[in-house]
């Protein structure tokens, strides 16, 4: 096979891997929530079986609303897809997308997602919606200069900010995983992964009280294909942001570094058990602490800002 | 002296997980929460002593762990507790004179400065190894103690404060100073539950006196 022929094929592989795996993801986050609660909690697969119900069921759309409203989701189940092309999901060495954008593009196509979900949240007239909206739209302002420091501490310590590149710098040494930036940058992700996804601290995903909400308000009025393709676009997005946490900041090993099928098989169960471990961590944070009151987010995003401020500053006094 | 570049790494990770747990333990506005990061930050310590001590093959300094574990971890935690009392840590949130995102910024200035403060004295220590890492940390650290001190309005809290400066000293002293008799580290040491001690008791008389332990309420005479 050509190369670039198999580099197409892995392309795809990327996204099915992606598209596959994301609802286990989530269905498996939110049964060891549960567990840890004392609760019993819903299957593994109920993701699965919410996202073939919904594909099942009639959509009603808002008189109200306009294109945009149909658009939303399309383009929160697509950029997702995008952005595991440019990052190192299953493979170690550059595909056929990765130069085309780094990660200030990954964070450009997810706010394009945002953008448009919290424009349709408005566009409904439901009330609620545009609340979340707005409240979705502070928390990312804050989130904003932080995203920014992040990736000017990764470009300052790997001297890049091409996922690829990041990985193959980080995997090379055991001295760089163990410098004190390294540390701080993914302490900061981290924190950002909780506000951006609108995990515990930051927002309760299993809130079911409207006026409490932060992000998940937005889709209320959704139902049918729309309301699943949302569900799976968000599911996706978390675990995009997982890949770019476990495969380009903690753990850069285990991807494959050949196009050999059984590698590829081999670096996907591997990345499953990384995937796993992160599940795990995240659960335990999220059920060991208490939601934020609203205006307490800014201290929150203030201390992951810090924390990349650090990040920077010990590698310019010459020490990280 | 020569030291392996994966303990010169590991210790500064250690070095930047004590800078975040001190942050953390400044600006949780929780008394138990702050308690907690700075039960940690003292962990963190007791692995730096611990990675100097292997590295440095320096027994003074697995001592200096050891003692660091049971005051800072274990005793201090405890006399606080029995200390403050109920109330304190009953109260929703420790009162400050400024706003924590206002106090995480001037804690990133004073860190800058901190680090600034260090490098002309960097050339000085060419030859003690991890200096370099804890020196400026521990400056950072004691910087911090002295400002949480100025902005808290909560004896306790306050108390706090004190407790990260003397962290933070330690943290840049063990890289300094690795031979020093156990006698004087045990001493050092044992200073830090007795001031605890001292400034709790202190603490309950004032609460029992005038039924707050808020600083801002102490500033007029009140009769009994």
């Amino acid at each position: 096979m050509s190369p670039v022929l198999s580099h197409f094929l892995l392309n795809g592989v990327q996204m099915a891997f992606l598209l596959a795996f994301s609802p286990l993801l989530e269905g498996i986050l939110h049964r060891l929530e549960e567990i840890i609660q004392g609760k019993q909690g819903p299957s593994i697969w109920q993701t699965y079986r919410d996202i073939w119900k919904l594909f099942g069921k009639d959509e009603v759309i808002s008189e109200e609303s306009s294109w945009i409203f149909r658009l939303a989701p399309l383009i929160a189940f697509v950029m997702p897809l995008f952005v595991v092309l440019l990052i190192p999901a299953v493979t170690a060495f550059p595909l056929f997308f990765a130069f085309m954008g780094d990660m200030v593009a990954v964070g450009f196509l997810m706010a394009i997602a945002g953008f448009f979900v919290a424009l349709a949240g408005m566009d409904t007239g439901n009330v609620y919606a545009a609340v979340g909206a707005s409240r979705t739209h502070m928390v990312g302002f804050l989130a904003e200069p932080v995203f920014i420091m992040v990736f000017f501490s990764v470009s300052y310590v790997a001297n890049s900010t091409i996922p690829y590149v990041v990985n193959a710098t980080w995997a090379t040494s055991w001295g760089s995983m163990l410098q004190p930036a390294h540390l701080l940058v993914i302490l900061a992700f981290f924190l950002l992964i909780l506000a951006d996804e609108g995990r515990i601290p930051v927002d309760s995903p299993a809130g079911k009280v409207e006026i409490a909400m932060i992000g998940h308000s937005k889709g209320l009025e959704y139902s049918g294909s729309s309301a699943a393709l949302m569900k799976w676009g968000g599911a996706m997005k978390l675990m995009v942001l997982a890949l770019i946490f476990v495969n380009v900041l903690i753990t850069p090993w285990g991807l494959s570094s050949t196009t050999q099928p059984l590698d590829v098989l081999l670096a996907i169960v591997l990345v499953c058990l990384k995937l796993l471990g992160f599940v795990v961590v995240l659960a335990l944070v999220e059920t060991s602490l208490a939601k934020l009151r609203l205006f307490r987010i800014t201290e929150f995003l203030a201390v992951a800002f810090v924390i990349c401020l650090f990040a920077v500053s010990v590698r310019l006094v010459g020490i990280g | 002296m020569q030291v392996s570049s994966v303990a010169f790494h590991l210790d500064g990770s250690i070095a930047a997980l004590f800078i975040v747990l001190g942050l953390g333990s400044m600006v949780a506005r929780q008394m138990y929460a702050s308690l907690r990061f700075f039960m940690w930050q003292a962990i963190a310590l007791t692995l730096s002593a611990l990675v100097l001590a292997a590295s440095l093959q320096a027994i003074n300094l697995l001592w200096v762990a050891i003692i660091t574990f049971v005051t800072k971890v274990i005793a201090v935690p405890l006399v606080l507790r029995w200390a403050a009392g109920a109330e304190v840590y009953g109260r929703r949130e420790v009162d400050q004179v400024i706003g924590i995102p206002t106090t995480v910024l001037a804690a990133a200035m004073l860190a800058l400065l901190g680090w600034f403060a260090v490098a002309p004295t960097l050339p000085l220590l060419q030859g003690v190894p991890f200096a370099p890492l804890n020196l400026p940390t521990g400056l950072i650290m004691v910087l911090w103690g002295a400002f949480t001190v100025a902005i808290r309005r909560e004896s306790v809290a306050q108390l706090m404060g004190l407790l990260l400066m003397e962290n933070g000293a330690f943290f840049g002293s063990i890289a300094i100073v690795h031979n020093l008799t156990v006698i004087a580290e045990i001493a050092a040491a044992v200073d830090v539950p007795i001031v605890a001690l001292v400034i709790g008791l202190l603490i309950r008389n004032i609460r029992r006196v005038t039924g707050s332990t808020r600083v801002s309420e102490l500033d007029r005479l009140h009769e009994r």
